[in-house]
């Protein structure tokens, strides 16, 4: 008990927001390099993302946005420039090295949810602990409340396929905090989703972030990106905008949506 | 640490797919079946033909006749052929080595005891025969033949003990009186034998000696009363063999001497013998190193064999291992990117493979194991319902008892492991070198 790194019980062991960085990006750059061409995906971008910030990137198709994802949680290496998490440089890691730190300070929610189909839903949940040679009660424990706290707490043992979208990405979005991480990543985390479904995903990365979570997320809908506290725009492979959300724009953000929502109830 | 986890994992994934999993373990499994049960065969067959041979004696000498091809012997008439006794004498005379030598004179007769008929083999020897070939008489079953007898030219005998049950089926057969029909001679029973196993073949013949039909008489009455020529009708026409000795069982002084004893005896006959080639010597030691290196060859081929389905089986796994790899793409692409590293796919992987080829290997034994008895029950069964059938076949495999060679079990399980580990390992590597991302979008 006593060596577990995050707290059991409570705001899910979040770190406050004393402006350190979560993530700090220099003269970012990927290329893909095909047989024919070489895909500049990335052409240099810089951006820090503070503790307890919440970053939508926007973008047209093909903008880099899923590159920039990637990379930011370090399924993948830049091609040149650099990518701070905390003090490392993960621009010059050894896979075996980015492998344990995807494990231990990074969240990923995908857009199809990428559960595994043959565990449970606590074991999907553990997954990143396992990779990080932890498989006690204490893991265990800690994957239940995750698994409360998102409202599966009656769906422990239930296998991916007997959950809908919405319930298979809150088991996601569980795992994602498994490992306490710096931030949480999510590609088009909603865009299988229905709306109303979209809203209870949204409405517990908002609750996430107010706790102190740091958020980045990807999505092409305006009013998911206004939700946030910022949003960056790319293009072509750069950055184009950064713009803050001021809080009234978020409010108006989240009421507009709910009112959509329940329009669509009353209608149904 | 590592590896147990790892097996926690390998034995979920196998297990959700039952059937594919046994099929593939079906290879593995055949493999170290036939290891143990080609290897137990084998060891069983060449124990008993060893223990044939043996039951010759290690420092034996068999110098034996044989019929010459038609167009060697002299037309018309009785034709003669085989071991002289002039032969014994010389071999006595000048192979200082030999410490005993038996001539032996056997005749296919008919005895009789009132009304009761045996076919059987007249063989005339020397008392030292019961010492040589380990005869054992019956308890209280009288003596062998004695020099006396031998000198008397004496018209005794001793009975083995099939005879002795023939045609003695209700009485005591100590002191009656066998009739020897086309002789119209009679000859007094002095002792009855022990039943005696059958020995190894001995000149070109497949099938061992069966002695449960002799009756022994002293080689001297046999030659006074019966003589060298031997009449047998065949198809209407009378024919008349001359044969002296059928055989000469001799006996070196030691192990060492005996191959040098026989190459020696072999120069002796050569002058008399060798433009008929009517007599053969074979030394069962020689014998019994054939044997040993036939048993090395069966055991070869078992092991061949076996490996070959094992490989069979490795492809299978390799097989499986890769369609496994392409269908789990996406799961493979989800470890790695919530913390696997590219050793920890690769482990995954490799448990399966190698819990796949152990279980499977589990399984060949404890059905090898099983196949014997099986083989028991199969024996006792044909046996006992076709017995003259079971009877046509060679004695090898009818008294073969197969043995588990034990050592070819844990080899079996090795061999299967490291088949699995072999055909696993590049489907597992080829998981851990692919791409986290490209794998996540994989459909
Ligand atoms: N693995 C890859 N190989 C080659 N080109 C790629 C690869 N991934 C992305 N690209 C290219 O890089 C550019 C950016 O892609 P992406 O980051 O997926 O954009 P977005 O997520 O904003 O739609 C696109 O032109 C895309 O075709
Ligand atoms: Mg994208």
């Amino acid at each position: 008990m006593s060596t577990a790194p995050y707290r059991e019980t409570g705001n899910l062991g979040v770190t406050d927001g004393s402006g350190k960085l979560a993530t700090s990006i220099r003269n970012l750059t990927k290329d893909y390099v095909l047989k024919s061409e070489t895909v500049r995906a990335l052409r240099g971008v810089s951006f820090d993302v503070p503790e307890g910030d919440y970053v939508a990137i926007m973008g047209p198709s093909g903008s880099g946005k899923s590159t920039l994802l990637n990379l930011l949680g370090c399924l993948d290496q830049p091609t040149s420039g650099s990518l701070f998490l905390g003090d490392d440089d993960i621009a010059i890691m050894s896979d075996d090295e980015l492998a344990d730190i995807r494990s231990q300070r990074i969240g990923f929610v995908f857009q199809s949810y990428n559960l595994i189909q043959q565990l449970s839903v606590v074991e999907n949940i553990q997954v990143p602990l396992y990779y990080q040679g932890k498989l006690g009660a204490a893991e265990r424990q800690r994957a239940v409340t995750l698994a409360e706290r998102v409202g599966l707490g009656d769906r422990l043992d239930h296998r991916p396929s007997q959950l809908s979208g919405g319930q298979q990405q809150r088991v996601a979005i569980a795992r994602s905090l498994v490992n306490d991480p710096l931030f949480v990543l999510a590609d088009e985390s909603t865009g299988n989703l229905d709306s109303v479904t979209t809203d209870e995903i949204l409405a517990l990365f908002d609750e996430l972030n107010e706790e102190g979570r740091t958020i980045i997320l990807v999505t092409h809908e305006d009013d998911v990106a206004e939700r946030a506290k910022r949003i960056v725009r790319l293009k072509d492979g750069m950055l184009h905008t950064d713009e803050i959300i001021s809080e009234q724009q978020r409010v108006a953000a989240r009421k507009a949506q709910q009112v959509a929502v329940e329009e669509l109830l009353k209608r149904q | 640490m590592l590896w147990l986890r790892t097996w926690k994992l390998g034995t979920k994934s196998l297990a959700l797919h039952p059937l594919r999993t046994g099929l593939t373990m079906l290879g593995i499994m055949i493999g170290v079946w036939a290891v143990i049960v080609l290897t137990a065969i084998s060891q069983g067959a060449s124990d008993q033909v060893q223990k044939q041979i043996e039951s010759l004696g290690s420092t034996t000498i068999i110098v034996r006749s044989q019929k010459p091809t038609e167009d060697k012997l002299t037309g018309m008439g009785a034709s003669k052929y085989g071991l002289l006794r002039s032969d014994l004498e010389q071999i006595l005379a000048n192979v200082p080595t030999i410490q005993n030598a038996i001539p032996i004179r056997e005749i296919r007769r008919q005895f009789t005891y009132r009304d009761r008929v045996v076919d059987g083999r007249l063989v005339g020897c020397t008392p030292l025969y019961a010492d040589v070939n380990q005869l054992v008489i019956r308890n209280g079953g009288g003596r062998f033949i004695t020099d006396v007898d031998e000198i008397k030219a004496d018209t005794v005998c001793v009975v083995s003990a099939g005879v002795a049950e023939r045609l003695f089926p209700y009485e005591e057969p100590l002191g009656k009186r066998v009739t020897i029909p086309e002789h119209t001679d009679k000859y007094k029973i002095v002792g009855v034998l022990e039943h005696r196993n059958p020995s190894a073949a001995i000149g070109g013949s497949l099938d061992s000696q069966d002695f449960s039909s002799d009756i022994y008489i002293p080689i001297r009455t046999l030659r006074k009363r019966i003589g060298d020529t031997i009449v047998t009708r065949r198809s209407g026409q009378f024919q008349a063999e001359i044969m002296e000795l059928n055989q000469i069982t001799l006996q070196a002084t030691n192990q060492e001497q005996v191959k040098s004893s026989a190459a020696l005896i072999e120069d002796i006959l050569a002058p008399t013998h060798e433009a008929l080639s009517d007599t053969a010597v074979v030394v069962p030691l020689e014998l019994l190193e054939q044997a040993r290196n036939m048993k090395l060859m069966f055991l070869g081929i078992g092991i061949l064999i076996a490996c070959i389905s094992l490989v069979v089986g490795g492809i299978g796994i390799m097989n499986i291992m890769l369609a496994s790899v392409t269908e789990r793409t996406r799961e493979i692409g989800i470890r790695r990117a919530l913390g696997a590293k590219q050793g920890d796919i690769t482990r995954q992987f490799l448990v399966e493979t190698i819990v796949l080829s152990f279980a499977g290997a589990m399984l060949g034994i404890v059905v090898g194991l099983l196949s014997l008895p099986a083989y028991r029950t199969m024996i006792w069964f044909v046996r006992n319902t076709m017995e003259e059938k079971f009877n046509a076949l060679p004695a090898a495999i009818r008294e073969a008892e197969p043995s588990i060679v034990y050592w070819t079990i844990p080899l079996a399980v090795a061999i299967a492991v490291g088949v699995g580990l072999i055909s696993g390992l590049y489907p597992a590597i080829r998981a851990a070198k692919m791409n986290p991302i490209e794998a996540l979008r994989h459909e």
